[in-house]
């Protein structure tokens, strides 16, 4: 399988009144055709900035310091707008968290879509208008000629979320990032858009980037994981492999946290202390201070090593013994 | 917008839900006093409009103003053998006819100036928001300087250079009113602008001036037809005061300002109707433009739903 997407060494920093925030500090993963990536991490871990970086939508006082962003070989990291303007919405494309926000109030359904052909294509309207019906039949929606005439506002947040995912699609682009797209849907809607954007990935072979802070959506659906934490990526292999023998210390402390029915009644486990100040980053691991296996080793920065064919930054990793294979 | 659940099943999808223009008007006729405000507001659209086929005389034909009718109290008959329901005025003038030609002037000189300064304003004021930086700053302090003068000492300034008619008095009016149009129209942008649905249609990869003009435009809508309103109502106003001033328009052609003015000498001496007449005619526009306005701001603002 050929890389579609390969982000190497990059870093987003913002240059705040308050100091430097590395917001992004030196990623590497790739995608390949038709997998889907999981970038999983909490509040403020970089996970969105990374995806907003490859689309080159970072805003000042934030930038792209170092890095290479390679899509279909060629490094967008700095490209001008123009160029990144010709690839969004046409060979990379995002859907967003909340699917109320991203759709204009004002404008129906078909007028969205169709300029979003219209922009980086020269059709008729009536051909743009058929795609974007096919499109909307193709994520799901009932009766999709009515769907194109409503307003954002006459449609249920599911709906929404699959007009999104149909629009993203449209062009059929090589690359989708999915920024915490099922985050604002109950656990139904969750599962069913899960379900159409993995049928969509397969049917398309489109690259997927997920992200989200939920290891449970992503265990169902990404190939592989990528965990993050504080502006790096700790751990990142198979899905099956992460979640069944996580070696971080922190992904032991993100599985270990979840609820789960056979432990009714018991406390529910929390990894102690507080997300890092970006700010004030400790010099060793940034996990450090939180982390119960932390050696004299942790007060330097680890680097990434390969371990068990995963990618991992971490002196001492948990159940190695167990995730050999 | 918040009970529509995300559980809605297929059926139910496809009744037939009220486009927003249905639910804005029903939202709309609520309110008694805005229905009465909008009917009255239309009566008085329509007087204007049919002016010349409605009244007995056309106040600005000299050839048809008798100075021997001048000064007559409402209800007396005229020379040319019609009677003036309200009176006729100092110069003879039939002040029926006079108030509706009036409020032709009045109205286009309202709404003329109310829908130019609405496009510049909009425009710098959308310009303001995109741009940002040193263009908006230069922009929004040129704006608060114009609003630091009262708008009518600015009009009444440049009618006094200019001279009287009609197209100066509009001109005067734009220049004093643009400014509350360009803060109206950047402050709702700067909060659209940062709305995650622009966001969407950079990733979209639409261009710049289709995302200003398409997408955050139509949403700033609400407010601008909430200020077009009471502006134009204050314009209207404004064009009254100019000409009760002597500055605005000439005395051939009476606006309602005109001839407010002009009875106002006899006012003390019995004849009320000179003034008073015109005097309601201006309270009755520009208040039922008002009331319009209220409710439009009610209906349009999301904050004042219920």
């Amino acid at each position: 399988m050929t890389a579609v997407l390969e982000v190497s060494g990059l870093k987003t920093h913002f240059f705040t009144r308050g100091g430097v925030v590395k917001a992004v500090d030196g990623v590497d993963f790739s995608v390949a055709r038709g997998e889907i990536m999981g970038l999983v991490g909490e509040s403020g871990s970089g996970k969105s900035i990374t995806g907003f970086s490859i689309l080159g939508l970072i805003d000042p006082p934030g930038r792209i310091v170092e890095g290479a962003i390679r899509f279909n070989g060629e490094d967008i990291a700095q490209a001008s707008q123009q160029r990144l303007a010709g690839l969004r919405g046409n060979r990379i494309s995002m859907i967003f968290q909340d699917p109320m926000m991203t759709l204009n109030p004002v404008l129906r359904i078909d007028t969205q879509m169709i300029e979003a052909i219209l922009a980086h294509e020269k059709v008729d309207r009536r051909t743009a208008w058929e795609r974007s019906r096919d499109a909307l039949g193709l994520v799901g929606i009932p009766s999709p000629e009515e769907r194109l005439r409503a307003y954002p506002h006459q449609l249920s947040g599911g709906m929404r979320q699959r007009v999104a995912i149909a629009t993203a699609f449209l062009n059929k682009p090589d690359l989708v990032i999915a920024d915490e797209p099922t985050t604002a849907l109950d656990v139904t809607i969750q599962a069913q858009i899960i379900y159409e954007a993995q049928k969509l990935t397969k049917h398309t072979g489109t690259a997927m980037v997920w992200i989200t802070h939920d290891l449970a959506v992503v265990a169902g659906l990404a190939d592989r994981i990528s965990v993050m934490y504080a502006g790096r990526i700790v751990e990142q292999g198979d899905t099956d492999d992460v979640i069944d023998h996580p070696l971080h210390p922190y992904t032991v402390g993100l599985l270990g946290s979840v609820p789960s029915a056979n432990k009714r009644g018991a406390r529910l486990y929390q990894i102690e202390g507080m997300t890092p100040n970006m700010l004030a980053l400790p010099d060793g691991c940034a996990f450090g201070p939180r982390c119960g296996m932390r050696t004299a080793a942790c007060a330097a920065q680890p680097d990434v090593e390969d371990v068990a064919e995963r990618r991992l930054r971490c002196f001492n990793p948990q159940g190695l013994a167990e995730a050999r294979p | 917008m918040t009970d529509m659940t995300s559980t809605s099943t297929p059926a139910d999808m496809t009744a037939k839900v009220e486009t927003p223009f249905q639910s804005f008007r029903s939202e709309f006729f609520e309110s008694k006093i805005a229905t009465v405000a909008l009917g009255l507001l239309g009566v008085i659209i329509l007087l204007a409009v049919l002016a010349p086929w409605i009244t007995p005389q056309n106040p600005y034909d000299l050839g048809q103003v008798d100075v021997m009718d001048g000064r007559l109290a409402p209800g007396s008959e005229a020379f040319a053998g019609y009677t003036m329901w309200l009176g006729s005025d100092g110069a003879g003038r039939d002040l029926y006819s006079a108030i509706l030609y009036g409020l032709r002037i009045s109205l286009t000189v309202g709404v003329a100036s109310g829908v130019i300064a609405l496009l510049i304003g909009m425009t710098i004021g959308l310009v303001a928001a995109y741009a940002g930086g040193r263009i908006e700053a230069i922009i929004m302090r040129i704006v608060d300087l114009q609003l630091s003068f009262p708008a009518s000492l600015v009009a009444l300034m440049l009618v006094a250079a200019l001279g009287k008619g009609v197209d100066k008095i509009i001109l005067a009016l734009v220049v004093a009113q643009w400014a509350y149009y360009a803060r109206t129209v950047r402050a709702t942008a700067l909060v659209e602008r940062n709305k995650e649905y622009v966001e969407a249609a950079q990733c979209l990869g639409l261009s710049r001036a289709r995302i200003v003009f398409r997408h955050i435009l139509p949403n700033c809508m609400a407010p601008l037809i909430v200020v077009g309103t009471v502006q134009t109502a204050s314009a209207i106003s404004l064009e009254a005061t100019l000409s009760f001033l002597g500055v605005g328009l000439p005395q051939t052609e009476p606006s309602l300002g005109v001839l407010i003015a002009n009875g106002f000498e006899y006012m003390l001496s019995g004849r009320y109707w000179i003034s008073i007449f015109p005097g309601l005619a201006l309270l009755l526009t520009v208040v039922s433009i008002n009331l319009v306005g209220d409710q439009l701001r009610d209906v349009l603002n999301p904050r004042m739903k219920k």
